[in-house]
């Protein structure tokens, strides 16, 4: 069966490109990026500030059940078109890895269906290929405590 | 969905990630990367691989043991001549890493599916929802 998510990581390219087919038609997608409570739902993360328009903001975080914060990301929205494209720029706080910009293209594809794009563009090769080594990094779970100690044996 | 991940990623095998790693530290250099693209284009001779760069043959065969040693290119022979070619089940290495990523954002997105299909058969059903 051919995969909904599809990732692209070309060898030597500073970019990812991830597409994935809804059943959904293309403005419950849009819908879903873009309203906090929704987005805290699929995202896993708390959503402290959602400004959808050009030169707007905003901000995500996790927290563990003690109250210490896992993961923080922000980003500058550049472009905001409903239904159709959010420009933007992602980064994670604290963590070393360069900002990121985001295309993130929404299609309706016949009736029922969209397809949404990102493609993510890296500072660098290697940033691109740190961030696919470390898979959960780009994530919620940065901190998690286990994850990092897998990491730390890693290294 | 988090613990979950974390359990899978501890189960893998230690030398599995072991060998991950090495592959990244492989294809991180640019020269090695050169190499992998001469290598996936026709199997070539070491003479004819440092030919292709300025740098000193020592340094060449250094980068070509390291990709040997990964399981990136393999030998073989003809005649007299050692040949390297790609060996595939090395790239798959690499592929493979890619899959917890894919993985990663396709658990998201069938949450944001399963989510907005739950929002529009709510709104078919009342017709209260925005």
């Amino acid at each position: 069966m051919e995969q909904k998510t599809k990732v692209a990581a070309e060898e030597g390219k500073q970019e990812i490109i991830i597409t994935r087919m809804f059943d959904l038609p293309v403005e419950l997608v849009f819908k879903a990026y873009t309203t906090a409570d929704l987005i805290e739902q699929w995202m896993g993360n708390k959503v402290l500030k959602m400004e959808n328009k050009a030169h707007g903001s905003y901000q995500f975080e996790t927290k563990d059940a003690s109250g210490n914060i896992l993961f923080r990301a922000n980003g500058v929205i550049h472009e905001y078109i409903p239904n159709e494209q959010i420009t933007r720029t992602f980064e994670m706080e604290n963590t070393g890895f360069p900002v990121q910009l985001e295309y993130l293209s929404f299609t309706q594809e016949g009736e029922e269906q969209s397809k949404l794009t990102m493609q993510i563009i890296f500072k660098s090769v290697a940033d691109r290929d740190n961030l696919l080594k470390m898979p959960f990094a780009s994530g919620i779970n940065m901190a998690h405590n286990q994850l990092q100690k897998v990491m730390i044996q890693l290294n | 969905m988090r613990s979950h991940l974390v359990a899978l990623y501890l189960l893998s095998n230690d030398c599995v990630m072991k060998l991950r790693r090495d592959v990244f530290q492989a294809i991180a250099d640019p020269t090695r990367r050169a190499i992998i693209t001469l290598v996936a284009a026709s199997a070539i001779t070491p003479s004819a691989i440092a030919e292709n760069f300025d740098s000193s043959r020592q340094t060449i065969s250094k980068h070509i043991q390291i990709l040997t040693e990964c399981e990136i290119l393999e030998q073989t022979k003809k005649g007299r001549e050692i040949y390297y070619k790609l060996n595939p089940e090395g790239m798959k290495v690499i592929a493979d890493f890619i899959e917890p990523f894919r993985q990663m954002w396709d658990d998201r997105f069938n949450k944001l599916e399963a989510l907005m299909k739950k929002q529009q058969s709510n709104k078919k059903t009342y017709g209260t929802e925005n």
